[in-house]
């Protein structure tokens, strides 16, 4: 489903560049949750803006779906980025112009495939069912979390990416928050590649590599994957 | 607020002045937009100065502190008066006063006796020339006490003895100003031609004469204006004699301190006042552009205030340190604006002098000179500037807690309240300038309420444009996320762009409403030039002989249908210059002039001696109506005649009454009889034309009606050339400060754009939608500019117009320069979206994932 073979980047720096990944690899295959561990500084924001497009590597090849993102233009990449990626941050990013709604149908509609039951569904499953109108500012730091979730699963991607994506909550809403986002992917299908430094939140997912000197390893689970994440939901902490 | 120490000020002042360095092209644009509205304002006031200066020198001509015996206001004095106040004992000294046409200028003719006159009277006049140190003659002063004690003043020895019997004796001597001569285009000696063909005297360049005058003997002068026998006023050069201090006011007489030259300051005053309200305008343009850099700084710089705030810097500290640093830019830009401002003036003196000159028949000098006062005001208005501009900073760092919330400003819920508020301030400006236009009336009323429509116009731009765009984003939902998008983004982007978007507003309002009035008075004045000249040739012979000589032979060619002989007295009614024009009656009048009103058997009661008709600004000044009665004092006593017709008299200053010319001649038998309008076959003009020219012995002057016509609609040109200079200027600042603010934005506008691209939108569709957005912005507002438009042509054309020269037009209004217009707007909105979007293209991806970066 994505399959990241040899990535390198280096960031240009004015005493010495920054080597950020030197040969990172990786797969996961179709609905699978997999946690991406590293200490801060190691590249995990790099490969994620580089799966999804937002940044180009050095060299290596990153194929979504089959399809090779390397190489491809603004537009291509963008194009594929809308119809088969959702992306989840720590910084929200919800456009502060659009109110909950808009918000969350926005890359549904730029795909074009916008389903108003599904999205009125994920609503609900979200609990921001009379919302819908409120505009971000007037939204807790939780409830903005989860439009921002809600709105990388809205049109059905066939892969979620998620960088720290419970970093500004405190550890029950990150719970929470994580809780609804195993779930909802697991629903929609989609594979879930998320960046954390929580060995916690790690432990809940299927599998987790380990990034490192710009490489990756397949690093011990440490707890009992989805299942086990699932049953635990809202006692986590 | 109490004066801080200077160590925690100073350091403030630093860490302030780093964000300049981070940004130059914000300081670039807050200098810049102080600089031109300083050049715009100080510019204008330089022309006004040197105008009003020039007037002074003219008036102070004319007995600076001398004082006058004159008649009651619009008659001359007879010359038995002179002679009977001179037996009376007292010392005075006779002064005749006129214009002429000269060279294709208006000139002021001074007459004086040089033997009698006061000092103060004509100062100067007898010390510069032709390289003459001449003598004792006057210095140019005020006019105080005369040197020698005699009461009189006689030009010195030797060369200056033989000036004075050049200067007396035929054909005498006119004096002017340099300068004067090398505009006109003569040389020493020279003898130019009245436009009547009257010869002038040779001239003699007097550094001492004001400019645009001729000081000549008073004998030449009574020849060179057609007042044989008549003086305009008596200046006093002595004491008055205690035995006969009632003589003047016996004969009808009353002294007067102001000399006659200050008709040209009251005549041009509204002119002035119009370049005033221009220039102000022109300031406040260039002011949003500093106001919205200074703004979007404070926002910039308000978590340094923060942690400088944390740090223990005193509130009142910083805002010292933002008042100082702002009135170290009005200076810089003061500075800078100063020297914009002169090369303004300079650039634009020729065309004012021009229009002034054709309209008033002023003379302006031709050196541009502006002094401390000019400097300082300047300044002080660039100061005044930028406290204005950096007001909302200083007043939000003076009230900073010290522990001011980082929370980002929950936007919507501040824009509503900013809305709230702009409507109810631009309800209050615009019923504040409709109070003040009902309490003030005339000009002053006029631009109050034209500066509150504009105010008002201004403030309520923002909400327009919201509502619009709330609209705008409803349809858009439609056309996809995206278009969404973009209406949403482009509301929450209005307030960062509110202020150029008035600036612009502004501008194309005020450029609507001037080219509207412009266009339309063009119009209306090129149809009634039409109308208004009725014969095909107009003659004016060089003396009363020859004009009759010329008349009788005209008569006999057959190619000359009619030969309508015209008279004209020159005459003050109501302290206002007033030329009486008398013409036969006869059907080319009947039929072709127009009137703008009349009464019933208006024709008639002219033609019987017994109406007149009087010009618009004539009519205006006086007060006058249809059916008015008015006393013309002339020679041969008071004339009663009724007003019983209006005409317009576009581009002329002085007032007219038209009266039958046999009427005239009986009250004035001295009239100037020199004009005559001829009626003949169009084909026949040009040979005409040239056999009347060449009609001995005086050379008439001929002038056809095409030539006429060409010079008036010149003049007409010349007139509104600095209004139209001083439009497109501020349409310029008003582009600038569209850049200004989109490129300060643009920043800011990146992450707005980010995330939309982060879910797939690609960055070419995103630096579409901006520049359809700008584009978007700058196309209502140009819509919303023209209402305020075509209010503004209004209020130009029935209140300031009417004051500032006398005459009203009808009202136009033209589509096609709103859309000229709308088109200029949105071009220069793209080309400034463009170049700020650039930011967005430019961007390498890192950079912009990097908003979505915990370590943002
Ligand atoms: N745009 C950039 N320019 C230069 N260096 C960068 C840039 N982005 C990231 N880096 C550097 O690359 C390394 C990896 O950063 P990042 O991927 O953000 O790590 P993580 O997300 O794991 O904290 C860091 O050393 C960081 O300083
Ligand atoms: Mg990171």
């Amino acid at each position: 489903m994505l399959s990241v073979t040899d990535l390198r980047k280096t960031y240009p720096a004015p005493d010495r560049p920054v080597e950020a990944l030197r040969g990172a690899s990786l797969e996961i295959g179709a609905g699978e949750a997999v946690a991406l561990t590293g200490e801060s500084g190691s590249g995990k924001s790099t490969l994620l803006h580089i799966i999804a497009g937002l940044d180009e590597a050095d060299s290596g090849s990153v194929r979504v779906d089959g399809r090779e993102m390397s190489g491809l233009r603004d537009g291509a990449r963008a194009r594929l980025r809308r119809a088969r990626i959702g992306l989840v941050f720590q910084q929200l990013n919800l456009i502060p112009s659009l109110n909950v709604w808009d918000n969350l149908t926005f890359q549904a509609r730029l795909a074009g495939r916008e389903d108003r039951a599904f999205a009125r569904a994920l609503l609900g499953r979200l609990r921001l069912e009379g919302l819908e109108r409120r505009y971000p500012e007037e939204l807790s730091g939780g409830q903005q979390q989860r439009v921002a979730i809600g709105r990388a699963l809205a049109h059905r991607p066939a892969l979620v990416l998620a960088d720290e994506p419970t970093g500004s909550l405190d550890e029950a809403a990150a719970d929470r928050a994580l809780d609804l986002l195993l779930e909802l992917t697991r629903d929609a299908g989609a594979a879930l590649l998320m960046a954390t430094h929580s060995l916690r939140l790690a432990a809940r997912l299927d599998r987790r590599l380990h990034l490192s000197g710009g490489v990756l390893r397949e690093a011990a689970c440490g707890g009992a994957g989805r299942a086990a994440g699932m049953s635990a939901a809202g006692g986590g902490g | 607020m109490s004066a801080p120490a200077l160590a925690p000020l100073l350091a403030a002042l630093g860490a302030l002045a780093s964000h300049w360095r981070r940004r130059p092209g914000q300081l670039a644009a807050l200098l810049g937009g102080l600089a031109a509205a300083t050049a715009l304002w100080s510019g204008i006031q330089a022309l006004n100065a040197h105008a009003r200066a020039s007037y002074d020198a003219a008036a102070r001509e004319l007995g600076g502190g001398a004082r006058l015996v004159a008649a009651a206001p619009g008659a001359t004095i007879d010359e038995g008066v002179f002679a009977a106040l001179r037996r009376a004992g007292w010392s005075v000294s006779p002064v005749v006063e006129g214009a002429v046409r000269a060279n294709g200028a208006t000139l002021r003719v001074i007459g004086i006796d040089p033997v009698s006159a006061p000092a103060g009277l004509a100062p100067g006049v007898f010390g510069g020339g032709s390289g003459d140190d001449g003598g004792d003659a006057g210095d140019g002063g005020d006019g105080g006490a005369p040197g020698g004690g005699h009461g009189s003043r006689a030009p010195g020895e030797g060369d200056a003895a033989r000036d004075l019997a050049a200067f007396i004796t035929p054909p005498g001597l006119a004096l002017a100003a340099p300068e004067t001569l090398a505009a006109l285009g003569l040389s020493p000696g020279a003898r130019p031609r009245a436009q009547g063909g009257r010869p002038l005297p040779p001239v003699r360049p007097a550094a001492g004469a004001p400019p645009g005058a001729l000081v000549m003997d008073v004998g030449m002068a009574q020849a060179a204006l057609g007042l044989e026998g008549r003086l305009s006023a008596l200046a006093l050069a002595g004491p008055v004699p205690p035995a006969a201090a009632d003589l003047p006011a016996r004969l009808g007489l009353s002294m007067r301190e102001a000399p006659a030259g200050a008709d040209l300051a009251r005549l041009t005053a509204s002119f002035h006042m119009n370049l005033d309200a221009f220039a102000l305008l022109a300031f406040l343009v260039g002011l949003f552009i500093a106001r919205a850099a200074a703004g979007l700084a404070f926002e910039q710089r308000r978590p340094l205030l923060r942690t400088m705030r944390a740090c223990g810097l005193a509130a009142s500290t910083a805002a010292w340190a933002l008042a100082i640093e702002a009135l170290g830019a009005a200076l810089v830009a003061g500075l800078a604006g100063l020297a914009g401002g002169r090369a303004l003036a300079r650039a634009l003196l020729p065309d004012l002098a021009e229009s002034l000159n054709a309209l008033y028949g002023a003379q302006l000098g031709a050196e541009l000179a502006p002094g401390p006062a000019w400097w300082a005001g300047g300044l002080a208005m660039s100061c005044a500037g930028a406290l204005a501009a950096a007001l909302g900073g200083v007043w939000s760092a003076a009230r900073m807690p010290a522990l001011d919330s980082a929370r980002p400003t929950a936007w919507r819920r501040a824009q509503r309240r900013r809305t709230r508020l702009q409507l109810a301030g631009a309800a209050g400006a615009g019923l504040a300038g409709a109070a003040a236009f009902g309490a003030l009336g005339g000009l002053a009323g006029g631009f109050a309420l034209l500066a509150g429509a504009m105010l008002s116009a201004a403030l309520a731009l923002p909400a327009a444009l919201d509502l619009a765009l709330a609209l705008a984003e409803r349809a858009a939902r439609r056309l996809g996320a995206l278009a969404h998008w973009a209406a949403a983004d482009a509301r929450q982007q209005l307030p960062g762009l509110a202020l150029a978007l008035m600036a612009l507003l502004l501008a194309l309002g005020a450029n609507i409403g001037v080219g509207a009035m412009t266009e339309g008075f063009r119009r209306t004045f090129e149809d009634w030039l039409e109308q208004r000249l009725t014969a095909e040739l107009y003659v004016r012979a060089g003396d009363p002989a020859e004009a009759d000589a010329l008349a009788a032979w005209l008569a006999a060619r057959p190619e000359a249908a009619a030969v309508l002989r015209e008279s004209e007295a020159r005459l003050r009614i109501g302290g206002w210059p007033v030329a009486l024009r008398g013409a036969p009656d006869h059907p080319t009048y009947r039929e072709r002039w127009p009137l703008l009103s009349a009464e019933p058997g208006a024709r008639d009661a002219i033609a019987a001696g017994r109406g007149a008709a009087a010009s618009e600004q004539l009519a205006r000044r006086l007060g006058l109506g249809l059916g008015d009665e008015l006393s013309v004092p002339t020679p041969r006593g008071p004339w009663r005649l009724r007003i019983v017709a209006l005409f317009a008299d576009y581009g002329a200053a002085e007032g007219k009454l038209r009266v039958n010319d046999a009427a005239m001649a009986a009250h004035f038998p001295a009239a100037d009889r020199t004009r005559m309008a001829v009626r003949a076959d169009p084909a026949a003009v040009p040979a005409l034309a040239a056999a009347v020219a060449a009609h001995g012995p005086g050379a008439p002057q001929v002038i056809d009606r095409a030539a006429l016509k060409a010079r008036s609609l010149r003049i007409f040109e010349r007139t509104f050339a600095v209004t139209a200079a001083l439009n497109a200027l501020t349409f310029a600042v008003a582009g600038a400060a569209l850049f200004a603010a989109l490129a300060t934005l643009a920043r800011a506008r990146l992450a707005q754009s980010a995330p939309v691209w982060a879910m797939g939108a690609p960055r070419r569709a995103l630096v579409r939608l901006d520049l359809a957005k700008t584009v978007a912005l700058a196309l209502g507002t140009s819509a919303l500019a023209v209402p305020l438009g075509v209010a503004t042509t209004w209020i130009l054309v029935a209140v300031v117009n009417v004051e500032a020269f006398g005459w009203r037009l009808p009202m136009h209004v033209f589509p096609g320069q709103w859309l000229r217009l709308a088109a200029l707007a949105g071009l220069t909105a793209a080309a400034a979206s463009l170049a700020a979007s650039r930011a967005l293209s430019r961007t390498p991806p890192a950079t912009l994932a990097k908003v979505f970066a915990d370590e943002r």
